[in-house]
This record gives structure tokens, C-alpha cells and sequence, in this order.
């Protein structure tokens, strides 16, 4: 009896304070990131970006009147951890949707097991693209908006003589074939091309191949703070290449890690980095030291993060509170689910449930400083719709690459 | 003079990968070599020796200084940890295994709350000079040269010094060393300082090329037990001849065909070596003079 009247009296008193008849509930959103390990630089502040937007949007009175739980968990740049705990996040937690990734081969590894219960997860990264899976949403920049930008700018300016050194994974691979293809289409020539396993941090034998080659610049997509040690190395031995990649300094702020000169003459495409001089981008900026004086560097990710954030509460809100996959979906079908963010506006593409970007080419300067030679406004994630992945009509649950595309109908 | 580019680029190469192979595994091979202690923090000494190293930078000492500086501070904590942890576990060297192993997550993880998830470094010295149309970082002679001075040092530590004496003998028979007077428990202890030094100043000198992160000690630890395990017990019959073996087959691989396949030849080589000669290295020598 007193039981019951205790559960009455809880439920009278959640009725009064929140005014909203049993959305006292939280809604919960797993998190899993690397917060220790080879990837943790780049990625401890997508949680804080996370952690941020959480603030904002309970403050302002949560998600459809709903207030946000977050369930954390620390993957330690593992991609065993990366499974264990989506199964955790998604069995036992229960939670409403999952933001999670860094690497992409994290990103295939925890995949499937969001297919098999059937969840919904944001992948907040700049990553290879193709990924065609209506359980998963993809913030981050593809190449078509990285790459089809980058690299026939570099072409135009120092040459056609291209030489690739690329992470030896999927991300790596799958990047230097966008590469040596868009390389193809506009008349240039791959005078070499390497692949770095994870890990590595000696880099002197691929210096001096990069020397025999004579390229006419040199494509970095190393990922890690192992590969990292390259543009040191690379500055030591006095290389003196310009490089051009679509992972650093928008992730690993390498720029603001290494020592000057070694990073100079680094063009870099990324949808937002502290330094874009923006008044959203400032203001962004200014709410994230406020709540996180120490972070040492505001990155593309945590940008995507924040976003990811807001578009979620969005759709939620626009299905009338659900947050049943296929309520969402149907919201994202509608093709306007758009938001006014830090790097300015994005919009979901309901083909391939990835997002627009402005994508800015960031060029590293002798003293590391920044500047923007140039921007390229509203670039859509196109190239899965034109090859065929209509997420609307059908769900493969795969990841296309330019030599694997979905097949016609 | 392609030549004689050629020649330079190749004994450069082949220096370069010697040189990160000896300085990976001197310290590990001292470890394991004089005391039987298989040192699973070995890369978390040479994380402490490049942190300790980047502080000294920072606080104003020159950089020749600093390394000294890292891999004395290495070795003192080798020295602490040999007494609270190690120097429990002489007679279960299966435990000190996954005790050594537990110091290194405390390690690397304590770095992560302490220090972040990155630290800036202290960029490379010296610059570079030209031979043909390659140039090449004087900095990494600086480590060729390096490595071959640890060698020869440990070499006359061992072997023409009084410490190096008492320290062979307890390791041949402690008893008998014990009865006839040796600290024991000191040469164990000077020992272990010894290795972790060494594992600190391979940490202090390469901390000019790398990222400073937590977990920086990993990128060695697969070198230097490759190292350690093809050439055996003994540090100068073994480790010196091993990295030699394994430097040619790396150098040459990531040469013709790139860092995977040199990564791919350097693990074929040990399987092979491990196949053919049990024992290592070593084992092949001493078995030669017998």
C-alpha cells in the first residue's frame, strides 16, 4: 500500500515539474568513442562536443520535453571494445540511438551488431564513404566533398605528379582508390603509392622512396599519432613536399601539436576547424571553452558531433516525440532536415542519410598559422545516390567503393 | 655519382633501422638477458624517458642534456618499481610477467589523466644535408651513432667494470655471490635501473621525431622483443647481431616494396630464425665455440 502511494506521490510530484504527462522518461543516447588509446587525441572532444550540446538541449528543455541521458563508454581506440559495448549499449542500456566511431574499421566492426538489433546510430566522422545502411546516419565528410575538391585544386597548382601514403586499413585503401581515380580523370599521373600499417612510426626508407619519385606534392591520409610522426620526420629530412590529405589537421591537429615548420605547406579539406572565422564557428567556439576551458583543440568531429546532436533532437521532435527508427527515417525522408551549425548550414541527404557540407581547404602556414585559400559552398554527398544506393527504396546494409559500386537494377 | 647516392641512401637505411632496433631492444634485452625477467613496460620506461625528456626541453635544458635527464629519471623509476613489484616475483617469472604488464596499463593510463591525450614535442635538430638528389636528416646519424656507442658502453659495463663483475656473477650463481658477499638485492636492483636507463634514453633521443602520446611505448615494444627473442639472451653476442640481421631484411624489403612489406619480412625473418635456431642468436654462437 504505502508503495503505491509512494510510486502515486513520484509520479504527482514528475507530473508538476516537468508539466508534460509521462515524458519524464530520459531519452538515452550511447556514446562510444575512443577516450584513451592511438586515436584518443582526435576524439575526446567529440565527447565533450556531446557533452556540450547535452547541456544546451536539457536546458532548453530536453528533446520533445524529454531530457537526455548519456551512456559513456570508453573505447580505447579497440575495435573488440567497439562491439562489446554496442552490444552493452544496445541490450542492456537500451538506448534510443548510438553516436559512435572513430576509425573506420571501428565503424565496420560495430556495424553489423546495430544491423542485428536493429538500432540507429550516428557516425560522426569524415571517413572513405559508401556506406549505404538505413541504421546508420553519417555526419562526417566523404570524398566526393573532400576529394573531388582537394585534389584536382593541388593538381592545378603543383603538378600532376601524385604520390600516396595511406593508412593501411579500410579508410586508407579505399581513400587513395578515390584518389588515384579522381588523379586519372584530370590527365595526372600516381608516381607511387604506399600503404602504412597502424602503428608505424619510422618513416625514413618512405621518405627517401617519396624523393626517387619526384611528385609534384604528396597525399597524407595516415591516421593515428604513431603515423603522425611522419611530418617530423618528413621536416627533418627536409622533404619539403606540399602536401595535401582530407584526416589531418581537421582531426589530429597536428598544426598545433608539432613543432614549426614540419606541418607547413599542408592544404587540408575539412568541414569546420577552430580556426574558420565564422561568427557561428566563433560562437561555437566560445561556448565549448566556456564549458571545456582546458580542451586543447575544437576539430571537425566535434563540430559533426555537435551537429549530429541537434539533428537528432530535430527529427525526434518532427516525429512527434518517437524515436523509432522508422519514425526518424520518415522525417529524414522528407529531405529538409537541415541545421544552422558551426560550420554553417548542413542538410541530410534521405538517399544515402549522409550530409551537405561547406567544406573548406585549409592551408598550414610556415609558423602553422592558418588561412583559407578557398571555400566550396553547400557540397552534397552525391556520389551513393548517383551510383544507385536509395536508402528510401531499399536497405543493403553495405559499403560501396568507386571499383565496388551498388549493383543496377 | 647515382652511384654513389645510391650507396649512401642504402648504408643510411640500413643505419636508420639498425639503429631503432638496438635502441628498442637494449634495455628489454638487458632485462631479459642478465635477469631472466620478461619486461612487459618496457615501452612505458621509453614513454617515460621522451615525456621526461620533452619537460626538461621545456624547462629550458639543451636537448643533449634533457635525453640524459629522461633516462636517468627512467632509470630511477625502473629502480623503484624493481623494489615495490619486480624483486617479489624473481622465483614466478610467469607473475612478473603480468605484473609488468599491469605497471605498463597504470602507466600509460596514469600519463592519459595526467598529461592529456597529446603533448606537444620539441621538433627535430640539426637539419639535413644532400648526396645527389636525396637529402637526408643529420639527426638520424645522431641515432646510428647512438646506438652503436650503447653498445659498446654495455660492453665495457659488463665486462671490464667491477659492477660488471658482481653483476655477472649473481647472475651465474647468486648463492655463491650472496655468500661471498655481494649485495644481491643491489645488483638486481642496478640491473634493472640499467634497462629501464636504457629503455629512457631510447625514449629521450627519438622524442624529437615522434608524437609525444601516452601509449608512444607500443610503437617499440613489437621491434624490441622481435630483437630480443631472434638474438637471445646475451646482449652482445645476441641483440647486436640480431638487429644487424633484421635491419638488412627490413631495410631492403621497405625499400623495394614498401613499410608493409618490410613489416611482413621483419616477422618472417624471426619465424624462421626462431625455427631454425632455438635459442637465437646466441645460442648459435655459443654452440659454434663449444
Amino acid at each position: 500500500m504505502t508503495v503505491t502511494w509512494l510510486q502515486a506521490g513520484t509520479l504527482a510530484c514528475a507530473l508538476a515539474l516537468s508539466g508534460t504527462a509521462f515524458a519524464a522518461d530520459p531519452i538515452k543516447i550511447g556514446v562510444l568513442e575512443d577516450q584513451s588509446g592511438d586515436f584518443a587525441a582526435a576524439t575526446i572532444g567529440k565527447v565533450h562536443a556531446i557533452e556540450l550540446a547535452t547541456e544546451e538541449i536539457n536546458k532548453a528543455g530536453g528533446i520533445a520535453g524529454r531530457q537526455i541521458e548519456l551512456v559513456v563508454y570508453d573505447t580505447q581506440s579497440d575495435n573488440n571494445r567497439y562491439q562489446e559495448f554496442m552490444r552493452r549499449v544496445l541490450q542492456r542500456d537500451k538506448v534510443d540511438v548510438v553516436f559512435a566511431g572513430f576509425s573506420s574499421a571501428s565503424r565496420e566492426a560495430y556495424r553489423p551488431i546495430v544491423n542485428q538489433f536493429d538500432g540507429l546510430a550516428f557516425y560522426n566522422n569524415q571517413y572513405e564513404g559508401g556506406v549505404c545502411d538505413a541504421n546508420m546516419i553519417v555526419t562526417g565528410a566523404v570524398p566526393e566533398q573532400q576529394f573531388s575538391t582537394l585534389i584536382p585544386w593541388m593538381m592545378e597548382k603543383y603538378g600532376k605528379r601524385v604520390y600516396t601514403i595511406a593508412a593501411d586499413y579500410n579508410f586508407g585503401q579505399i581513400s587513395a582508390e578515390w584518389v588515384r581515380n579522381i588523379v586519372k580523370e584530370n590527365g595526372g599521373e600516381m608516381v607511387g603509392e604506399e600503404f602504412i600499417p597502424l602503428g608505424v612510426s619510422q618513416f625514413s626508407q618512405t621518405i627517401q622512396n617519396i624523393q626517387t619519385a619526384k611528385p609534384g606534392f604528396v597525399v597524407t591520409l595516415l591516421v593515428g599519432a604513431a603515423q603522425a610522426s611522419y611530418y617530423e620526420q618528413a621536416a627533418s629530412a627536409n622533404l619539403g613536399l606540399p602536401m595535401a590529405s582530407s584526416v589531418n589537421v581537421g582531426q589530429g591537429y597536428e598544426h598545433k601539436r608539432f613543432t614549426p615548420p614540419s606541418l607547413a605547406n599542408m592544404y587540408v579539406t575539412t568541414n569546420y576547424i577552430e580556426e574558420v572565422d565564422t561568427p557561428a564557428s566563433k560562437a561555437f567556439l566560445e561556448k565549448f571553452h566556456a564549458k571545456f576551458p582546458n580542451e586543447p583543440y575544437v576539430n571537425q568531429e566535434a563540430a559533426n558531433s555537435y551537429i549530429a546532436m541537434n539533428l537528432y533532437k530535430q527529427m525526434v521532435e518532427r516525429a512527434n516525440g518517437s524515436t523509432k527508427r522508422e519514425d526518424l527515417r520518415k522525417v529524414l525522408a522528407q529531405g529538409d532536415v537541415c541545421f544552422d551549425g558551426p560550420s554553417g548550414n548542413v542538410c541530410l541527404d534521405p538517399k544515402s542519410q549522409h550530409m551537405s557540407h561547406t567544406i573548406f581547404l585549409a592551408k598550414v602556414g610556415d609558423g602553422h598559422s592558418i588561412s583559407f585559400p578557398k571555400v566550396w559552398d553547400n557540397i552534397k554527398p552525391y556520389w551513393l545516390g548517383d551510383a544507385g544506393c536509395d536508402l528510401t527504396k531499399a536497405d543493403p546494409d553495405a559499403q560501396y567503393t568507386p571499383s565496388n559500386p551498388p549493383s543496377k537494377q | 655519382m647515382e652511384f654513389v647516392t645510391a650507396i649512401v641512401s642504402s648504408a643510411y637505411q640500413f643505419g636508420d633501422a639498425f639503429a631503432f632496433l638496438v635502441l628498442s631492444a637494449c634495455g628489454l634485452a638487458v632485462i631479459f638477458g642478465m635477469m631472466g625477467v620478461i619486461n612487459l613496460a618496457h615501452g612505458e620506461f621509453i614513454m617515460c624517458g621522451a615525456y621526461m625528456t620533452v619537460f626538461a626541453v621545456n624547462w629550458g635544458l639543451p636537448l643533449p642534456l634533457a635525453i640524459l635527464c629522461g633516462s636517468l629519471f627512467a632509470g630511477l623509476v625502473g629502480m623503484i618499481i624493481e623494489r615495490v613489484v619486480v624483486r617479489r616475483l624473481y622465483a614466478r617469472p610467469l607473475d612478473s610477467i603480468l605484473a609488468t604488464w599491469g605497471v605498463s596499463l597504470i602507466a600509460s593510463q596514469g600519463t592519459l589523466i595526467l598529461f592529456g591525450p597529446t603533448m606537444r614535442g620539441v621538433g627535430t635538430p640539426l637539419g639535413s644535408f644532400m648526396v645527389g638528389a636525396l637529402s637526408f636528416s643529420y639527426y638520424r646519424l645522431v641515432l646510428i651513432a647512438t646506438a652503436l656507442a650503447v653498445l659498446l658502453l654495455l660492453y665495457l659495463v659488463f665486462n671490464k667494470t667491477r659492477f660488471g663483475v658482481l653483476a655477472r656473477a649473481t647472475i651465474q650463481a647468486p648463492h655463491m655471490a650472496n655468500a661471498l658477499g655481494v649485495d644481491t638485492n643491489r645488483v638486481y636492483a642496478f640491473t634493472f635501473g640499467i634497462g629501464a636507463a636504457l629503455a629512457g634514453l631510447t625514449g629521450g633521443i627519438y622524442a624529437p621525431t615522434m608524437t609525444m602520446i601516452p601509449t608512444m611505448g607500443t610503437t617499440f615494444i613489437m621491434e624490441a622483443f622481435v630483437t630480443v627473442v631472434v638474438g637471445g639472451a646475451d646482449v652482445f653476442l645476441g641483440t647486436a647481431p640480431a638487429a644487424a640481421l633484421l635491419a638488412v631484411v627490413k631495410a631492403s624489403l621497405t625499400s623495394w616494396q614498401g613499410q608493409l612489406a618490410g613489416q611482413i619480412g621483419l616477422l618472417l625473418a624471426v619465424i624462421l630464425v626462431i625455427r631454425l635456431l632455438p635459442k637465437g642468436i646466441t645460442g648459435f654462437i655459443l654452440k659454434d665455440r663449444a
